[in-house]
């Protein structure tokens, strides 16, 4: 107990504002890439759905690797972002979401891609005729159709955003109370053979991912109850 | 309303070319699965554009490819029944049914009223669609669409999923509902008798062109042409060689036919439906074939005969002949047992063009 007790719950907080974050930005722009892209032709569509699902099949440093390359101040997206902005990611918070952000973001875009596809196009066209605009459209009816699949999507993103570990020990570092993570805190503390605190965070992380899937599981079984089992 | 179309658009199997013109306010589209019909309906409404073309409705020019005009659905003014009734499922029956009101919010409240009171809706505003069965559903898809007070109304096959009992309901029910409607009403089907009952103008469509058009009474009467005729349910279909002005072989009957009408030049085959045999016991008399029974059905009310033609065997023309005899009228046919002989009633015959 007095190991709870000396515990530095930083992690929790620095991972759950990371997740937060992260899914904020990965929920807009999931929605807005799923709708684009399904309107795209075929093969293009290919093609630009093979890149945004990229980060979820990649090992996570290799994504950290790109994203270095793109965001360290020696480089020329870094440097203009900094001299101009002011705007520091390497070793930082924002590196953290922008981390979590791009591994998760597939799983909020393919899930909401999935949505939508399912979407009876029927509908689509029924609020065309009947004078509704194609924002009215979407507002009103596809997402309220695919709002299953998009739930689902958004939940998996939190809980992948808050686990990630890879890239943002790349990206972002491990600086206590900024960037340090649960995982990271993992880690860390495996290397000094402190296997309890270690066991404490494995703990933790277990409940609060397994306490978003549930939920999730929650939500979706609401919708289905009148569905017949098979 | 007069809907004047003249389109064109490739499909992957065929092609539609239309062109049709008419000012009638009940237009029946028949034609068998996948021949274009739906097509024609969602071109109509502008979810599907024609290659090239022209769509009028009343004075309004909705597509002309010449002039670069196409008119987007939401501005076309046309309701559109679908199928399956697309009713939006996280939208209660209210919120369906205004989804397309113009106009501010009392007028809002004031048309879904109106319109729950006359689509018999009281009750189940507050509902889900996936909560309401498929008389409701109608209702409250007609609601919405009448709701927004379309010039046209489109109707896609709207009871294509349905058993017969319920069919049958719902289509007197849609014809009620329909009874005061004034515009341009236009009902896709591949049923004959659905068709028969709504429409005062029909066209009958074959791979995307039209087989027929014209008033529904006379098509119906008099199908003209052969695609017509087996499309709105004529099944003693047989080609002919023209003897003279009387006389005809019907190859696939394989029996001569004679008529008192002289037999138009351009006939290619000869119709007759299959109630209008006249059964004939002991000698042949003129116009008659063997009753050669292959096989026979019996159904609720009536009784179905499958009857061998007279052409040789193995001459490629096998199709039996069908005979259909209501119950009840048949009672000559129990006292007296199968005739010996069919006959074709020669004022019956139709006359088919290719």
């Amino acid at each position: 107990m007095d190991v709870l007790k000396n515990l530095d719950w930083s992690p929790l907080y620095v991972s759950f504002k990371t997740g937060a974050a992260a899914t904020f930005v990965c929920f807009f722009l999931g929605i807005f890439a799923a709708e684009r892209v399904m309107r795209l032709p075929t093969g293009r569509r290919a093609f630009v759905d093979g890149i945004l699902t990229m980060p979820l099949i990649l090992p996570p440093t290799a994504a950290g690797f790109f994203l270095l390359l793109l965001f360290s101040r020696r480089r020329p997206l870094g440097s203009f972002l900094f001299q101009n902005f002011g705007i520091k990611v390497v070793q930082t918070w924002l590196g953290c979401i922008i981390a979590a952000g791009v591994i998760a973001f597939p799983l909020m875009y393919k899930n909401a891609r999935a949505a939508f596809e399912q979407v009876d196009v029927n509908l689509i066209y029924a609020g065309r005729t009947l004078g509704m605009s194609e924002f009215q459209i979407f507002r009103k009816v596809v997402f309220p159709a695919a709002r299953p699949g998009i739930t689902s999507g958004t939940i998996l993103t939190f809980a992948r955003a808050m686990g990630e570990y890879g890239a943002t020990s790349m990206l972002a570092g491990n600086i206590p109370g900024k960037t340090g993570t649960i995982s990271q805190k993992i880690a860390m503390v495996i290397q000094d053979g402190d296997y309890h605190t270690a066991g404490i965070w494995v703990i933790i992380v277990l409940l609060t991912a397994f306490a978003a899937v549930f939920c999730m599981n929650l939500s979706a079984g609401k919708r289905t109850k009148n569905m017949k089992r098979w | 309303m007069a809907v004047c179309i003249d389109i064109k658009k490739e499909l992957e199997e065929f092609s539609i070319e239309l062109k049709i013109k008419s000012s009638s306010n009940r237009i029946g589209i028949l034609g068998a699965s996948g021949c274009g019909k739906s097509m024609t309906l969602k071109m109509l409404a502008g979810i599907e554009p024609p290659e090239k073309g022209r769509i009028q409705i009343g004075s309004k020019v909705m597509f002309d490819s010449e002039n670069r005009i196409n008119v987007k659905p939401k501005n076309r003014n046309v309701g559109y029944l679908f199928q399956n009734y697309a009713l939006f499922p996280a939208m209660t029956v209210e919120e369906n049914i205004a989804a397309g009101v113009r106009g501010g919010k009392e007028e809002n409240k004031r048309r879904v009223r109106e319109m729950t009171e006359r689509f018999r809706l009281e009750g189940l505003e507050k509902r889900f669609p996936g909560e309401l069965s498929g008389g409701q559903q109608q209702r409250t898809a007609l609601a919405r669409i009448m709701a927004y007070e379309p010039e046209v109304i489109l109707l896609d096959e709207p009871y294509g999923a349905l058993d017969t009992f319920l069919r049958d309901r719902l289509e007197q029910e849609l014809l009620n509902m329909l009874k005061d409607y004034e515009g341009t009403a236009i009902l896709v089907s591949h049923s004959r008798d659905e068709i028969y009952r709504f429409s005062e103008e029909l066209l009958i469509m074959e791979e995307g062109k039209a087989a027929a058009f014209g008033k529904s009474r006379d098509i119906f009467e008099n199908p003209q042409k052969i695609a017509a005729a087996r499309l709105i349910g004529c099944k003693n279909i047989s080609r002919v060689e023209i003897l003279d002005k009387h006389h005809m072989k019907a190859v696939d009957f394989g029996i001569l036919l004679y008529t008192k009408r002289e037999i138009p030049e351009d006939t290619a085959a000869v119709g007759l439906w299959a109630h209008e045999f006249v059964p004939v016991w002991g000698a042949p008399q003129e116009n008659c074939i063997r009753m050669q029974i292959e096989s026979r059905a019996e159904l609720p009310f009536e009784w179905k005969f499958y009857i061998k033609p007279e052409t040789e065997e193995g001459s490629g023309q096998e199709e039996s002949l069908c005979w259909f005899v209501q119950k009840g009228k048949e009672k000559e046919l129990s006292e007296r047992g199968l005739p010996d002989y069919l006959k074709f009633p020669e004022e019956k015959l139709l006359f088919l063009k290719e």
